[in-house]
């Protein structure tokens, strides 16, 4: 299926426009790796002004005169700053490197395919998701300011234009066109992966030994063609309530800046259901891979099988259908009928059973385990812990009455921040520390990756955990400052969770020295430097241009056979004959 | 599209045509349901006539499809059906023709995108369905060009191509019935 077994010589054709899905797939994580720094410094903005809201920052005023004169941001700023952290991160990070970015370099290998099944459309994948993080950063550069209407972008403030204020011009035309654009990309992407993991696995690669990796990067991307197949129409309504004049999402008689708006009989309502029939499946796009990501790698390290992989894949497969059930869950202060809340909660219960199932899972595997605590091991320990803690909130908050309280504050801030945010990056390192030798044939450093990972699992505890107590104590969410009211009080925790999140953005540096440092110098990989089992580790380190060499990989066997003896030692290579196996 | 890793009966492209199929689905049903949510939301929903000459576009569909299936059988039976794929473009071309005209029409009864609710989702509805269709009418093009150049069929182009366009007159029809009885 490879466009031609002779890789491609030219600079544009190797680099740039490169149909090899490993070439995407780096391309996929270095636009989530300028994506990931973007939103991070936006963070810091935050949480400084959070925590210091008369401080200056130094150049903020020369970049943004209209939102920061002499430095000081002002609320409007404040609002614009999130609504692009948010945009940036859920979109350009969370769905583009775990699902995109790591799902494109490995996926095809551990099916023992060449390539993915439609190469053209994988290089337009890549290549319009960046066109879509070019438009949403255009936003910083328009008179303006871009959008304050939140990563929800919920209507009638999305839909008015700049009578809803600052950003509200030209800034929200982008990020809907921007987002538009964005589902294309993933659509693209999601058709390669399913076509690619139905009909392009090697002999004897039945679906039950695919990997657990590959099993959660095809539920994903199931998911992500249904959701993103409803965003898009959702964008398209909003981008021509906004250029063209029509009235999908604004209600008649509204004055906004003491001016009648010219629309009438809109729904603001019909923006929350299309956007959350989108944005809950989005959570489990985030989430997904890192849950294969972890059932594929624990096993490596535990030296054991993983325990129940049908149970994890069929845990997946519920997940999937269940995350279209419960978007109403983020809408019980819409005003929602109290009946349709709990027809929206009660799914949202059922959800965490799944998700539940799926824990036991991965701490039954390493229950007794000769573990080996490497970067990637413990990452993925990391990935459970993170993902308990932030999924307990979800308890509380799938229920209305509690989320009526708690909504608006900061305990919905650390609960999505830890079960979605912290959990997908622990992934995603963990999928780093992990395949960067079959990337780039050389090791990461191992004492800077224990490094990295127990000082950023403190600071991200420092940094999250305190915003559940936050928002118990009434800590609305989406102010700029907290200095004249009530809420004056929770300044010294907010102070403490500004010194943990640039505590934790400075230890990422470790991670990118790392990167740069094992790049460059690391220690030369070989093929199998964890003794992993499924077939990207029985091909050379990196792989070559075809991925197998011009043969063609016979699967024997399960990528779970760990433990017990065969050729290669304690585990059973996939790509093992089958005569020679046993465990 | 052949490659000897793939499983025997396996095609990615019909698997993508599908896939592609489930998302387009999915989309005009997110369509839809907006309509009926913004047609309960206000009551500012003025019905539009439909000018008549959908009515003929979509016999001209219907047509091509059937051109279509008649020349991929024959393909299959090993005789040229390149003409009667020719003959489904052309048809495809007249849809769209069609279908500027009954903008026209529209436009002619001062119903513009933003004139009323109704209008907005009879564009809508009729420009996405013209843009997935410009899609087919490209792949027939492929497809005639590799007929031409290569007279031994691309089998599984021309399996992807034939489902993808009846699903478009699949669609169409759906989309009659929804702007029949709804706008």
């Amino acid at each position: 299926m490879h466009e031609s077994s002779a890789p491609p010589t030219s600079f544009l054709r190797k680099h740039v426009f490169s149909l090899d899905h490993k070439v995407i797939g780096k391309q996929y994580l270095d636009l989530a790796l300028v994506a990931v720094v973007t939103g991070m410094v936006l963070s810091w903005l935050m949480r400084l002004h959070l925590a210091y809201p008369e401080l200056a920052i130094p150049g903020l005023g020369r970049i943004a005169p209209n939102g920061a004169a002499g430095g000081v941001m002002t609320p409007e700023l404040y609002l614009s700053i999130m609504t692009m952290h948010g945009t940036i991160m859920v979109f350009f990070v969370l769905t583009t490197a775990p699902f995109a970015g790591f799902g494109n370099y490995i996926l095809p290998i551990q099916v023992g395919a060449e390539d993915m099944a439609f190469p053209r459309f994988n290089m337009m994948s890549f290549w319009v998701t960046c066109v879509a993080f070019l438009v949403l950063l255009a936003a910083f550069f328009v008179p303006e300011g871009p959008p304050l209407s939140g990563w929800t972008a919920y209507a009638p403030l999305s839909a008015i234009g700049k009578d809803a204020g600052p950003g509200q011009g030209t800034g929200q035309t982008l990020w809907a066109i921007s987002i538009g654009i964005f589902c294309i990309g993933q659509l693209l992407g999601s058709l390669n992966f399913i076509a690619t993991t139905l009909d392009l696995r090697a002999r004897g690669m039945t679906l039950m030994r695919m990997p657990l990796s590959t099993w959660a990067w095809f539920i994903t991307s199931v998911i992500g063609l249904i959701a993103f197949s409803v965003l898009l129409p959702a964008c398209v309504l909003l981008v021509l309530d906004r250029v063209a004049g029509t009235s999908f999402f604004i209600p008649a008689g509204l004055v906004v800046s003491d001016r009648l708006q010219p629309h009438a009989g809109g729904s603001p309502l019909l923006w929350q259901h299309l956007f959350w029939f989108f944005g809950h499946p989005e959570v489990y796009i985030a989430i997904l891979p890192g849950f294969g990501i972890v059932s594929h790698i624990l096993p490596a390290f535990a030296r054991k099988p993983l325990l129940g992989p049908k149970v994890a894949i069929s845990c997946m497969a519920a997940i999937a259908f269940l995350s279209y059930t419960v978007w109403g869950h983020h809408m019980f202060l819409s005003g929602m009928n109290p009946l349709s809340a709990t027809l929206f909660s009660v799914p949202t219960l059922i959800i965490t059973i799944p998700a539940t199932i799926m824990v036991l899972l991965w701490i039954g595997t390493v229950y007794g385990a000769r573990m080996r605590f490497t970067t990637p091991a413990l990452f993925c320990l990391g990935f459970v812990s993170v993902f308990v803690s932030g999924g307990i909130s979800g308890f509380f908050l799938a229920q209305p009455s509690i989320d009526t309280y708690l909504h608006g504050t900061y305990f919905v801030v650390g609960h999505f921040h830890f079960v979605m945010g912290v959990a997908a990056m622990f992934g995603i390192f963990a999928a780093t520390y992990f395949w960067f030798p079959k990337m780039y044939g050389r090791m990461m450093n191992e004492t800077l990756g224990k490094w990295h990972f127990f000082l950023t699992l403190i600071g991200v505890y420092a940094t999250f955990m305190p915003m559940h107590y936050l928002g118990l104590a009434g800590n609305i969410r989406r102010y700029s400052a907290f200095t004249d009211d009530y809420m004056k009080g929770s300044l010294p925790l907010h102070r403490f969770i500004t010194m943990a999140a640039l505590f934790t953005g400075a230890v990422q540096l470790l991670f990118f020295a790392n990167l740069i440092w094992s790049r460059f110098r690391g220690a030369k990989a070989p093929a199998n430097p964890w003794g992993a089992t499924s077939l990207e580790w029985s091909i050379p380190s990196p792989p070559p241009h075809d991925n197998f060499g011009g043969k063609h990989p016979v699967v024997a066997h399960g990528p779970n056979e760990y433990g017990g003896t065969g050729p290669e030692g304690d585990h059973v290579m996939q790509a093992t004959p089958e005569s020679l196996g046993t465990v | 599209m052949t490659s000897p890793t793939l499983a025997p009966g396996s095609s990615p492209a019909r698997t993508g045509v599908w896939i592609g199929i489930a998302a387009i689905t999915m989309s005009f049903t997110a369509y839809t349901s907006a309509m009926v949510v913004r047609q309960g939301s206000g009551a500012d929903w003025h019905h539009v006539v439909l000018p008549g000459i959908l009515y003929l576009d979509t016999v001209l569909l219907l047509l091509s499809s059937g051109t279509l299936e008649l020349g991929r059988r024959r393909l299959r039976a090993g005789a040229s059906g390149a003409m009667l794929l020719t003959v489904t473009l052309a048809l495809g071309l007249l849809f769209l023709a069609g279908q500027l005209v009954a903008w026209r029409g529209l436009a002619a009864q001062g119903l513009y995108l933003s004139s009323n609710p109704a209008s907005d989702f009879f564009y809508i509805f009729t420009a996405l369905h013209g843009l997935h269709l410009i899609g087919g009418i490209a792949a027939l093009g492929y497809l005639l060009g590799r007929l031409r150049a290569d007279p031994a069929p691309p089998w599984s182009a021309l399996e992807a191509v034939t489902l993808y366009w009846h699903f478009m007159g699949v669609l169409w029809l759906y989309l009659l019935v929804v702007l029949a009885t709804r706008l």
